[in-house]
């Protein structure tokens, strides 16, 4: 039957787009240089694929067959630009690269890690450098992509060809960088994986499949680097982080669908597997040499997760690890955090005064947590009609329905009586 | 740059809840006014007060509702003054009307 050997087709064709995408491009354009090339032989291929294996039934290696076709595709691509051109040897590039993967036989290397070094080089906008991970190795889209990043599709697009161009007509290498490069250049890569879990991570309710995706997808990019780099603690770190934050999914919704504080959750609704899963991973980063950012953002989490033992997160760890923090990074975000850390270890007084300290900071203008903080620090300290400001502030800043609703109740309170 | 935030919502919804809803929109507002790039805005009156007009080889016709019969109909505007494509998006994702119906965000041609 037709129909049913076509659905079968395109879904082992799904399948192994969901599962080998970002192989296949990593190898594809991992001697050319050339993702967008890479990309475009790739589709065909997928194409091709979709027309044959419901004819002849579904190869029994579909990556590597995917892998030949599209190889056919990037050399007559080549060729046509060649005589076009008259451009350099893109043939023999690819060649080298056909051989050094029959090498394998069978199993193909995994050019995944040098695809997203490249992706992620210093000499790319950093903006730029997530969405491009997004689309080279999960092979999304450029309107899924600004969707999420809140660009128009066109712009995304523009973006991201840009990027590819550059990568192509600068050099950029597809290398892991050893010795002493290998540490900012993986800090680049892990920022990348983080803004995409980020971007998942704050739609609380998985409203937007998308959204909801791309935390997935973050943590997804965060095993791979920490299967492939196992001895870099920040790569564990960073995994840790994503897990801590991952397991509180669901407590951060009531039955109702409101949102929930952390402060205000219930440790018996995090995953638990996935806390011991982060915790396990700290705990091995943290006897490797080097401490980093995400370890000490992953202990931050880690004391909070202290909850499910003694009911109370560490606040002085807490405030201990922010100092950190903040010397490592100078950022404002931080900043905030450690106030609301202060304002529990020392009073409200402290942390309200540590706040002070940052209103002139123009980076944390429309930073909605900046305004919320005060707000209830504000509050706690007696000082209502400054709170009821800071309240309205952060409204106007939140972009989510059930954090605003949860902020409006707030501030509702606070006029309502002095025990608020 | 200026661009207009156009919001479309349901309209009978939009109005059944005008009122509760002011303080939410106005945190909105108000926060916009701080950060120096708000320029004007206002609520529109429900759809069934809408009249279009059209002119047709010199005849006038008046037609009683919007331009068009849908259920999300334009609610209100925002005109802001932002840098970019980008910052402008920013402020319609916080619009409490864009988790509710849409906020069509328009440059506004220069004069």
């Amino acid at each position: 039957m037709p129909a049913e050997g076509e659905e079968a087709a395109r879904a082992a064709a799904e399948t192994v787009a969901r599962r080998s995408y970002g192989k296949l491009v990593a190898l594809l354009a991992a001697r050319t240089r050339d993702v967008a090339a890479a990309e475009d032989a790739l589709s065909d291929a997928f194409a091709s694929a979709l027309v044959d294996w419901p004819a002849h039934g579904v190869p029994r290696a579909p990556e590597a067959w995917l892998l030949t076709v599209a190889r056919r595709k990037l050399i007559d691509a080549a060729r046509r630009r060649k005589s076009a051109a008259g451009a350099a040897d893109p043939l023999r590039l690819i060649s080298e690269e056909l051989e050094a993967a029959d090498a394998g036989e069978g199993r193909l290397p995994d050019e995944r890690l040098a695809l997203m070094f490249a992706c992620a080089h210093p000499a790319l906008d950093p903006a730029v450098r997530t969405p491009l991970i997004l689309q080279t190795l999960l092979g999304f889209d450029a309107a899924a992509i600004g969707s999420a990043f809140l660009v128009s599709p066109a712009t995304m697009g523009q973006r991201l060809v840009r990027a590819k161009r550059k990568i192509r007509e600068a050099g950029i290498p597809f290398e892991v960088p050893g010795g002493a490069e290998l540490a900012p250049r993986l800090a680049a890569v892990l920022e990348a994986i983080y803004a995409a879990f980020a971007e998942g991570w704050s739609d609380p309710a998985g409203t937007e499949a998308h959204s909801r995706n791309l935390a997935e997808e973050g943590i997804w990019l965060g095993r791979l680097v920490a299967s492939l780099l196992p001895a870099e603690p920040e790569a564990l770190g960073l995994l840790s982080l994503m897990l801590h934050a991952e397991a509180r999914r669901d407590a951060r919704r009531d039955a109702r669908g409101e949102y929930v504080p952390l402060a205000e959750q219930d440790p018996a609704r995090w995953d638990g597997a996935l806390v011991d899963e982060a915790e396990a991973l700290l705990s091995r980063a943290s006897r490797l040499a080097g401490t980093g950012r995400y370890q000490l953002e992953a202990a931050v989490q880690s004391a909070h997760a202290v909850r499910r033992r003694t009911g109370r997160s560490d606040w002085t760890a807490i405030e201990g690890l922010y100092d950190a923090l903040l010397a490592r990074t100078g950022s404002p975000v931080v900043a905030v955090n450690r106030a609301v850390a202060l304002a529990e270890t020392r009073g409200p007084a402290a942390g309200l005064e540590a706040l002070d300290a940052l209103a002139e900071d123009r980076r944390l203008a429309e930073y909605q947590p900046y305004f919320a903080a005060r707000a209830g620090l504000l509050a706690r300290a007696g000082k209502h009609p400054e709170a009821d400001r800071a309240y309205e502030r952060a409204i106007g800043l939140e972009s989510d329905p059930a954090v605003r609703r949860f902020l409006e109740r707030r501030r509702a309170a606070l006029r309502a009586g002095p025990s608020a | 740059m200026q661009y207009m935030l156009l919001i479309y919502e349901d309209d009978a919804e939009r109005v059944a809840h005008m009122d509760e809803r002011m303080p939410t929109c106005a945190a909105y507002v108000e926060t916009m006014v701080k950060a120096g790039i708000y320029r004007s805005g206002d609520r529109l009156r429900g759809a069934g007060a809408a009249t279009s007009v059209r002119v047709v080889d010199g005849k006038t016709h008046v037609v009683d509702g919007p331009y068009a019969e849908t259920k999300e109909q334009l609610g209100g505007f925002h005109v802001i003054d932002v840098p970019d494509l980008d910052t402008a998006l920013a402020w319609a994702a916080r619009c409490p009307s864009a988790s509710r119906g849409l906020v069509e965000v328009r440059p506004i041609w220069p004069r």
